[in-house]
Parts: C-alpha cells; sequence; structure tokens
C-alpha cells in the first residue's frame, strides 16, 4: 500500500474514524458487546475500504471541517446522528463498511449466538416445519388460467 | 487478427441459455464452440469460505454488473433507467449470482393478448414448452412438491426445501387470509443429486453456493456438455458477428485474455448472451447490410426491454426466525397471478416469501432504511431485529413498451473499446398500479403476521432487473426478431436462445423458462439439420 493509495488513512482520518466507530456502536457490557471503536474491529474497517475508499474519505473530511475531534462528546454525537442520518451515497458507504466490520468479529457473533466462522462448509440446520399447514391449500381447485379451455 | 478453423456451431454465452443449448446440440456431433467473456469461478472462491461473505455482495459478488466491476465485465449506461441492471459474466452465467427462485410462466402468459387484449402473443405456447420444462427440472436438479393449484402440473425430482420457522410463520398467515401458497421450486438440491451435494443451508444462495447444492449451469450443463466434446473458450469478448457475401453469418471477431483480435469462422452462430448483451452485439456488428444493427430490419433489436420491477415489503416479528440460516426461497402465492380486471391492472404478479440476510446485511439494510439507528440505541433495536425479518418480493409482469429500449451508448466503452450499452426504461401505469397492489396485499401479511417497521422499496438499487424482450420472437418479420423456433427472419443462419427472444415477461424469475425455451429451440434445430436455413 502506497501513501498515494487512497484506502491509506492519515493519522487525522484514523482519529476522526475512531471517534466516530465508538458513537455509531458503542460498547454493551451486559450483552459482551464492543464498541465500534474497538482496535480490532477499526482496523478490519481500514483493511475493508476498498472501492469505498474514496466516499468515506469525503465523510471523514467533512466531519474534519466541523472540528468533530475538538468538539464536547454531545456536540459530537449530534454531529454525527445529523450528517449520518443522511441519504448520499458517501453515508451509505461508510455504514455498509462499518457494519461489515463490526457484525463479522468473533465477539459480536458469539453475542448474537453465531459461531465464529464462515457459512462453509459447516452450513446451518433449520427445521423442516409444518407441512400440515398445506393440507388446506391442497383442497382448492386450480386457479392458473389454462389457455387450452378459453 | 488470427483466424481459427471452422466450427459447425458458435455459441456466443455460456450462461443458462448458452449451456442448455450447447448440451442439446452436443448429441448431433457437431463441433460446436462457446464463447465466454468471463471465466469458470472456481467454489474455492465463492464467498461463503470467508468471513467477508456479506460484505462481497458488495463488492466482487455484486449482481449489479457497474458495482462489480470485474475485468470481465462491461458497462451498462443506467442513468435513464429506474431500475437497476443484474447479471454474471462467466461461465455458468447470471446462474452463479441468482437464489435459484425456479418458477415456470404460466400458459396464459404465452397468450397475453388473446386473454387480456394487451402486448402480443408467443408464437409458441406453455405446451410446446412442457417438455422442455421437465426435461429442464430433471437436469438442473430441481426441489418442489407436486400438487400446487396454482401452477400447471410438474414433477420436481426432490423434494421441497424445509419451511423452517420462517416459511410456517407465512404458511399460517397465508392460511388465515385464505390465500393460495406452496413450497417454491427450487434450482436447488434438497437431497444428493446427481453428483451434487444436498444443500446444507449456507445462507443467502445469491453471491454463489460453495457446496454446489444450487444448480448453476456451471455444475450442471456445463460439464456433460464438455464431456460430449463441446469446446468452451473462454476470456473470449466478441466484437462483432460478421456476414459473408450472401448476407449469412460467417463468424464472429472477439478479443482474447491478453487483448489479442481473432476470427473464429462458422456455419452457424448462437446469441446466448441475454437482454442486453445480445442487442449491445447486434448493433455492435451494424455493416453496409444492416445498417441499423444485424438482423435489424424490423428495427426492433434493443426494443421491449423488460426488466421485472419487483418492490419488496419487509417487516420484523418479535419471535425469532431463520434468519439466514438456509436458502432465501421459501414459498410463493399464485393468488394474484391471473387477470382479474376488478384490481385495476391487467396481468398479475407472483408473491414469494423470503427468508433473510446474515448479522451483516441486517445491520446495513436496516440502518439504510432508517430502521435500525446509530448511536445510544444501536444494540437495543439490532437485537429486536435480527433474524426476525419477514421479506416478501412481489414479481410483476413487465409489459413490453418499445421506448424502454437497449441502444448503444456513444461515449462509453469496455475496456476492450467496444461500445457499451444504454438502457431507457420506465415503468408503466399497468406496471405501477400492479406494483401498489402487491404491496398492499404484502403489507396486509405482514401485519397479518404480526410485523412491525413494515417498509416498501419500490426500487431497490439491487432489485433483480431480469433481461428480456429486447429481440423478440414471432412470426412477422416487421413485428420480430427472430421465429418461432429462435431463428432470425434476416440472416437464416443466426439464432438467438435467451431471454431477449421473450415476447413478454410473465410474472416469475425467468431461468426455468429461459432454459426450457433455449432446449425447444435447439430441439428445433436438431429436427431441421437437413433445411436449417430455408425460408419458412
Amino acid at each position: 500500500m502506497t501513501h498515494d493509495d487512497p484506502a491509506t488513512l492519515t493519522e487525522a482520518e484514523r482519529a476522526i474514524l475512531q471517534r466516530l466507530m465508538g458513537i455509531m456502536i458503542p460498547a454493551d457490557p451486559d450483552m459482551a458487546l464492543p464498541s465500534g471503536a474497538d482496535p480490532l474491529i477499526l482496523e478490519d474497517f481500514i483493511r475493508s475500504l476498498g472501492r469505498d475508499a474514496v466516499p468515506i474519505r469525503s465523510i471523514l473530511a467533512q466531519f474534519r471541517r466541523n472540528g468533530f475531534l475538538d468538539l464536547p462528546m454531545a456536540q459530537a454525537e449530534d454531529l454525527a446522528m445529523v450528517l449520518l442520518g443522511e441519504t448520499r451515497a458517501e453515508v451509505l458507504a461508510l455504514s455498509r463498511v462499518v457494519a461489515a466490520a463490526y457484525y463479522r468479529d468473533d465477539r459480536v457473533m458469539l453475542a448474537h449466538g453465531r459461531e465464529p466462522r464462515p457459512p462453509f462448509p459447516k452450513g446451518h440446520a433449520i427445521v423442516q416445519g409444518d407441512w400440515t399447514l398445506l393440507d388446506v391449500v391442497k383442497q382448492r381447485n386450480p386457479i392458473w388460467r389454462d389457455d387450452r379451455e378459453a | 487478427m488470427s483466424r481459427y478453423d471452422m466450427v459447425d456451431v458458435l455459441i456466443i454465452g455460456a450462461g443458462a441459455s448458452g449451456a442448455a443449448a450447447a448440451w442439446s446440440l452436443a448429441d448431433t456431433r457437431m463441433r460446436i464452440l462457446c464463447l465466454e467473456q468471463g471465466d469458470w469461478v472456481k467454489s474455492s472462491e465463492l464467498p461463503a469460505n470467508g468471513r467477508d461473505w456479506e460484505a462481497r455482495r458488495y463488492t466482487d459478488f455484486d449482481i449489479h454488473p457497474n458495482r462489480r466491476a470485474r475485468p470481465t465485465d462491461y458497462p451498462i449506461n443506467e442513468d435513464n433507467s429506474v431500475m437497476k441492471v443484474a447479471n454474471f459474466n462467466g461461465v455458468g452465467g447470471g446462474t452463479i449470482l441468482w437464489t435459484a427462485h425456479f418458477p415456470r410462466m404460466h400458459p396464459s402468459d404465452f397468450r397475453v393478448r388473446s386473454l387480456d387484449g394487451v402486448a402480443d402473443d408467443w408464437p409458441i405456447s406453455y405446451w410446446d414448452l412442457e417438455p422442455f420444462f421437465e426435461q429442464n427440472d430433471r437436469l438442473v436438479g430441481v426441489s418442489g412438491l407436486p400438487g400446487d393449484p396454482g401452477v400447471p402440473p410438474r414433477h420436481p425430482p426432490m423434494p421441497p426445501l424445509p419451511l423452517g420457522r420462517t416459511g410456517t410463520l407465512y404458511a399460517k398467515t397465508m392460511n388465515g387470509l385464505g390465500w393460495h401458497w406452496w413450497p417454491s421450486d427450487s434450482a436447488i438440491a434438497s437431497t444428493d443429486y446427481d453428483g451434487r451435494a444436498k444443500c446444507i443451508n449456507l445462507g443467502h444462495c445469491t453471491p454463489g453456493c460453495a457446496q454446489g447444492a444450487k444448480a448453476s449451469a456451471d455444475i450442471t450443463y456445463w460439464p456433460a456438455a464438455l464431456r460430449a466434446g463441446v469446446e468452451l473458450r473462454t476470456h473470449c469478448r466478441v466484437r462483432e458477428i460478421t456476414l459473408n457475401a450472401q448476407g449469412m453469418a460467417n463468424g464472429a471477431v472477439y478479443f482474447d485474455a491478453e487483448g489479442r483480435e481473432h476470427f473464429q469462422p462458422a456455419e452457424v452462430v448462437i446469441l446466448a448472451c441475454n437482454g442486453i448483451g445480445t442487442p449491445r452485439l447486434l448493433l455492435n456488428s451494424a455493416s453496409g447490410r444492416f445498417p441499423k444493427g444485424l438482423a435489424n430490419s424490423s428495427g426492433l433489436v434493443g426494443r421491449n426491454l423488460m426488466l421485472h420491477p419487483w418492490p419488496q415489503i419487509r417487516g420484523h416479528v418479535d419471535d425469532e426466525l431463520d434468519g439466514d440460516r438456509g436458502p432465501m426461497n421459501v414459498i410463493w402465492s399464485k393468488e394474484f397471478y391471473e387477470t382479474d380486471r376488478s384490481r385495476g391492472f391487467l396481468r398479475g404478479y407472483t408473491m414469494q416469501f423470503g427468508r433473510t440476510t446474515g448479522l451483516v446485511n441486517e445491520a446495513i439494510t436496516s440502518a439504510a432504511v432508517g430502521i435500525l439507528p446509530w448511536g445510544r440505541d444501536h444494540h437495543k433495536t439490532y437485537r429486536g431485529l435480527v433474524n426476525r425479518r419477514l421479506i416478501i418480493g412481489i414479481a410483476c409482469e413487465d409489459l413490453p413498451e418499445e421506448h424502454n429500449r437497449v441502444t448503444l451508448d456513444p461515449a462509453l466503452k469496455d475496456s476492450h473499446g467496444i461500445p457499451a450499452p444504454k438502457i431507457d426504461y420506465t415503468i408503466s401505469d399497468n406496471t405501477a398500479r400492479m406494483m401498489e397492489h402487491g404491496i398492499a396485499r404484502a403489507t396486509e401479511v405482514l401485519e397479518a403476521a404480526g410485523a412491525r417497521n413494515i417498509y416498501t422499496s419500490r426500487s431497490l438499487l439491487n432489485s433483480p432487473g431480469h433481461l428480456l424482450g429486447t429481440c423478440r420472437m414471432g412470426h412477422d418479420p416487421e413485428r420480430s426478431v427472430v421465429n418461432a423456433w429462435g431463428r432470425s427472419h434476416d440472416v437464416k443462419n443466426l439464432f438467438i436462445v435467451d431471454g431477449s427472444i421473450w415476447v413478454t415477461s410473465g410474472g416469475v424469475n425467468p431461468t426455468s423458462t429461459i432454459q426450457a425455451l433455449a432446449l425447444y429451440i435447439a430441439d428445433q434445430m436438431k429436427r431441421r439439420l437437413g433445411n436449417l436455413f430455408d425460408d419458412d
């Protein structure tokens, strides 16, 4: 990764991002859920920027212009909620990468009752469900139109 | 430019239709070659192998080619379209990235003019295709349950996928409303089948099936076609179809992986690039004989694009359901499929009831629509959402309109400098009324199921965008591009077997009918080998 790589964040951008992710997803000790600002999650986020780096850096620049790092926490939260409430593509990209990094973290998956692993090769189990519910449908006459009778 | 030896049949495109046609024609023992601009997708490369499997649905396994932007993709100008395109360029084509929902079109779909006074009848009927639907179901491996009063008789070779908790809730709710439902036909193996292992519920099936339970054409038709002697060349992007002095197609010019140009001569050319790729290639093959585009004396190449508007209605219930732990496909309803003029529109739709997505996508999609807040209430809200989502898709029939079309973009080009397609597409008033009817009925279902946060997405970025209708079939050369068995009216050795030849779209996912139609056309070709190029 070169210094000019759009996916390389500056120290200032990392600081904004860390504060922002902590506001977006606070820790929940009762559920053993880490904060979005957790170092492992933050690093996963930065590794995952990829094709979303440019729009996300534009959002971070907007936070920088608004003095985000210097604001008291309550005002920083207010600013974050205003900007994150917008439906611009840049905001959606930021939300997407934050959610992806956070909800695949081992601790987060375990807290939500999921094994921390990819779907393959173990897969999952689901119940068959109640097939007797179909009995009433089986008693219906055909409802498709037979064009040969038209 | 290098020149290869002549082949008997040149198929362009290795997706659902090209694979089926190649397999069927292989028993003629002709020399058959397929050119595919993409590559094989290894099962080990599919997202389900990794922890980032959900995120990859938004990058290299996005169904939207402009977002996916693989080297094997070509750009599409969709600026003047309310819907986006879904495709995949590779061996298996769109069946690599699909949910494998496998309904057939209904008999009435082929007779819309006769029955409902709209659009045009197809030149063939459901019953012409019926044996090929059955053949395709066996070859693909379909799971389903016979006896559905909503559709004509069919015989899925495997039992249906589990209803699960999600399907059971849907079923109870539909019974309470007195509306039809039935387990969906799925091209997903519910048992071990023809060398493929059964579904183990990896989750949402769209971004490829690492288990091989989902019947993508690369693991169904292609292995059999290759064993039968068909040649498949990947990373070959066709620039144009060429003509000889007699006005017959004589081959194709294509670029290989290194960007070198080649000419592949052929006795017969079959296009299988679907509703955007096929008209794009024909328009890019304009010549002095066909200045408006190859095989385009009707002026209809590229016109009548149908994309299947597909609103989705979502809600969350209190009890935990299957979440993403199972295929997306659960049940369908044909209650509102056939025309009932009292509803205020003609034709109809299938309701498709789905399981949902995983932890990541629950957060992404719920945050995007404002249901899941960021900040202090995030976790509390999320706990009430995850694994509790219901989702109903409304698969609306999209009637043909000539102003909905594919043209060549004057500036946009692919990585080989070939002009890219541009689509112009709007949703008709009839379809808009149909969508609103479906949204209202789906909302009733969700309310009856006890759902909250009911949200409708009318035009999702990742809505299916099936690609149909741009080289329609018909008897009249002035009103159609190909005849009743897929042969160009203008060029007697040029055939089309993909979704572009559809006259109307039906209200169902198209792949079952696309493949049955490809098998039908291949069968017609085999029956006429002695006089394949004669006048109709």
